[in-house]
């Protein structure tokens, strides 16, 4: 059976363990996580956990179940697909050679990206876009050094209707 | 009222009706047992927390209640590993309090600290570190709630210290309210319709009842089911009991180690009927195979469960109990005798099969374990209530025990757990102080927590112990005869104590039969006398448990002898 990508979206007690707890259920099965973001919504006592992973569909049909299960998920939604809005974000440390530095700057304004930092040889840029975006401009950047790189895996919303 | 974080776990404790607690005390929760010795719970002092938690998961099974025990921060926490996990496999509904160091030392590697919830988080359905005493009485009524109800399972509450010592305003009855826990009791009446549909069309039908029937307290309304439709009953391990196995419907055991008639009816049915099962691979085989030319319904109150191993082509989730009797109304509307009718050449394949091959040994010179367990099952004329051990001393009891009622047979089903048997027999017999109690063991298990036999000794808990002693570790050395070309690595179990000495050591009475001719005799003696007995059996050292369905092969596909 074919794996795809999901993007697993869900809404959990903002309490110490519940995640542990979510990423137990992943390893406990042998599950690959592709990035994982966390962070506190409106209600201080509520996060929203994005998770990607590669699954074929009755796994993945397992896995949204037992994060059902557990008793800290509120809600939990797969936004594979295009009712959603997904982006993700990126800072990029470049090699900045004088040769180098006007394509920089160019594919930066491209890719409607910020320098946000600049160094004597190096800049930072920081990006948000979809994921096929940041591959793009990886494998732009990539001849001329990245250096280090870091990212936070993709975020979703459901589109609500117009 | 201003109570102490110890004071409220003895509230809540009333509240939730809990007599019986099984436990053994350590620093972190003197404080608790100081306050049970206070109230009038029983608290059953045990010799090993292991044996703490089989003990309530033995009182819970018997008795449908939640089951309690109380173990100490560090190595009694992890002591209590293995029973959680193992009622953590088989749903039984357990709270299980452990006392940990003072909120300000967790993290520091603190005398007997331990992260038991962490440990812990895969093996049971939740776990609470209870972070003050003001939080204690909601997480104590949420554990009581989310252990007993939907597909029950133990629930762990880790209470440090200080919070056991602190003291906070406690206001009784408080309502559980968890936004995200609602399971699904009620089933979807289209659904059951569809089941409906296919009892009515199926030419060979066959039930499949778990352990979920069981726990939901479904057993009389499955036993109308069958019986109104003439649907023959094979149960999984975890399911003896939920239909009658004297009843002529039924089929006996599924499986590793089913009945010939059981697994070729899974084999040939056209509907199998799935119910509070959870399609383990000890019940399937090879899944490709398993019902291959079936629909399959299953029911089962865990989403989770339905579609996990095999394609399912009506899924129903709800209460088993409630399920089934919505069933049974649906089916009044039905003509029943016509449906039998059409399924006769069914019913009589299945007798065919019963007929050809039976569940049989051949008595020689030496005792054999099927003859014990046949003899206890006629001496106690089926009624006592049996604990087993893990192993062919909990197949051989399987077969040859017929269990007739619900939450008469304790076994260890999904974690297949040595040293489960006696401590649940003890905790089984605390629920029924009245009623016969029998573990049967083998040499092996036995000795994992045979420490027991004082707990047993000091509660006047006359649990009796059936040792089919095999000298063996057997049913590995079963696995290693038929699949490792005879080579006995590491099963051989020599050097065993004297059993009936050992029993003597513990204050308790000990027989030993060594002939099948004192078979009878000894088990009679020992179901006679008052108090903990042993009873050693030597038997037949490599007898082997049939029939026998290698690991990953078709249930169909038997070896017979
Ligand atoms: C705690 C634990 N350790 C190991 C096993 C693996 N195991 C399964 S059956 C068995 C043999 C049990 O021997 P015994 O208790 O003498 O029973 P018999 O099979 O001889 O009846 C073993 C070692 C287990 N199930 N549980």
């Amino acid at each position: 059976m074919t794996e795809e990508k999901h993007i697993l979206t869900m809404l959990v007690d903002n309490e110490p363990g519940v995640l542990s707890r979510i990423v137990g259920l992943f390893s406990g099965r042998g599950f690959n996580i592709e990035s994982l973001c966390v962070a506190e919504t409106i209600d201080p006592k509520v996060s929203r956990i994005t998770i990607v992973t590669k699954a074929n569909e009755p796994l993945v049909e397992q896995i949204e179940k037992q994060l059902r299960k557990l008793i800290n998920v509120i809600k939990l939604r797969d936004l594979t697909g295009s009712g959603s809005v997904q982006r993700e974000m990126a800072l990029i440390c470049v090699r900045a050679k004088p040769e180098n530095r006007d394509e920089i700057l160019r594919i930066v304004d491209i890719f409607r990206c910020k320098v946000v930092d600049v160094g004597v040889e190096y800049y930072i840029i920081e990006a948000t876009g979809s994921v096929e975006k940041m591959k793009a401009l990886v494998n732009l950047l990539k001849p001329m050094g990245i250096k280090k790189i870091a990212r936070t895996g993709t975020i979703a919303l459901f589109r609500e209707p117009h | 009222m201003k109570l102490t974080g110890a004071q409220i776990l003895m509230e809540v404790l009333k509240e939730e009706g809990v007599d019986s607690i099984f436990g053994f005390p350590g620093g972190a929760t003197i404080d608790i047992h100081d306050n049970v010795v206070k109230t009038d719970m029983h608290h059953y002092l045990v010799r090993h927390e292991q044996a703490a938690v089989h003990a309530a998961d033995g009182y819970a099974r018997v008795s449908g209640k939640v089951g309690v025990c109380i173990v100490t921060s560090g190595p009694g926490a992890t002591n209590a590993v293995t029973g959680i996990a193992t009622a953590y496999m088989d749903s039984i509904p357990l709270v299980i309090i452990c006392g940990q160091v003072p909120t300000h030392l967790i993290g520091n590697d603190a005398f007997q600290e331990v992260d038991i919830v962490g440990i812990t988080r895969p093996c049971t359905k939740h776990n609470y570190l209870v972070p003050s005493v003001e939080d204690l009485p909601r997480i104590l009524k949420e554990a009581f709630h989310i252990a007993r109800s939907g597909r029950p399972g133990p629930v762990l509450v880790d209470i440090p210290k200080n919070v056991q010592q602190g003291v906070t305003n406690y206001k009784p009855n408080q309502k559980v309210r968890l936004k995200s826990y609602n399971p699904t009791y009620k089933p979807n009446a289209k659904q059951l319709q569809k089941v409906v549909d296919l009892i009515k069309s199926s030419k060979r039908p066959l039930i499949f009842a778990g352990g979920g029937v069981l726990l939901s307290k479904g057993a009389d309304e499955l036993t109308r089911l069958a019986r109104s439709t003439e649907i023959p009953v094979t149960m999984s391990l975890m399911g003896l009991g939920a239909f009658p196995g004297t009843d002529p419907l039924s089929l006996g055991m599924i499986g590793m180690h089913g009945t010939y008639r059981a697994n070729m009816s899974s084999g040939e049915c056209d509907l199998l009927i799935g119910i509070g099962v959870r399609f383990d691979d000890r019940v399937t085989g090879k899944t490709d195979c398993f019902a291959s030319q079936a629909k399959i319904v299953h029911i089962d109150i865990d989403p989770t469960s339905i579609r996990k191993n095999v394609p399912v082509s009506v899924p129903v989730v709800g209460d088993c109990k409630s399920c089934l009797e919505i069933l049974n109304t649906l089916l009044e509307d039905e003509d029943l005798e016509a449906m039998k009718a059409r399924r006769r050449p069914w019913m009589e394949k299945v007798e065919t099969w019963k007929q050809q091959y039976k569940l049989a040994y051949a008595q020689e010179d030496e005792i054999k374990p099927q003859f014990v367990v046949e003899k206890l099952y006629e001496l106690t004329h089926g009624e006592a209530i049996i604990t087993t051990e893990v192993g062919q001393n909990q197949m051989w009891t399987a077969q040859y025990y017929h269990f007739d009622r619900p939450r008469q047979f304790v076994t260890s089903g999904g974690l297949g757990t040595m040293g489960f048997g006696l401590p649940a027999a003890i905790g089984a017999q605390v629920a029924f102080p009245d009623a016969l109690v029998v573990d049967v063991a083998g040499d092996g298990s036995i000795q994992m927590n045979i420490q027991e036999m004082a707990t047993a000794m000091q509660y006047k808990l006359p649990v009796k112990v059936v040792i089919l002693n095999n000298c063996y570790l057997g049913m590995v050395r079963q696995w290693q005869e038929l699949f490792y070309d005879k080579r006995y690595a590491c099963t051989g179990l020599e050097h065993a104590p004297d059993f009936v000495k050992l029993a003597e050591a513990y204050g308790a009475v000990g027989f030993k039969a060594t002939r099948p001719d004192e078979v009878e005799a000894v088990l009679r003696q020992g179901l006679e006398t008052p108090g903990p007995v042993i009873m050693d059996f030597r038997v037949s050292r490599e007898e082997c448990v049939y029939p026998m369905v290698p690991a990953g092969a078709p249930i169909t596909e038997m070896l017979l002898v």
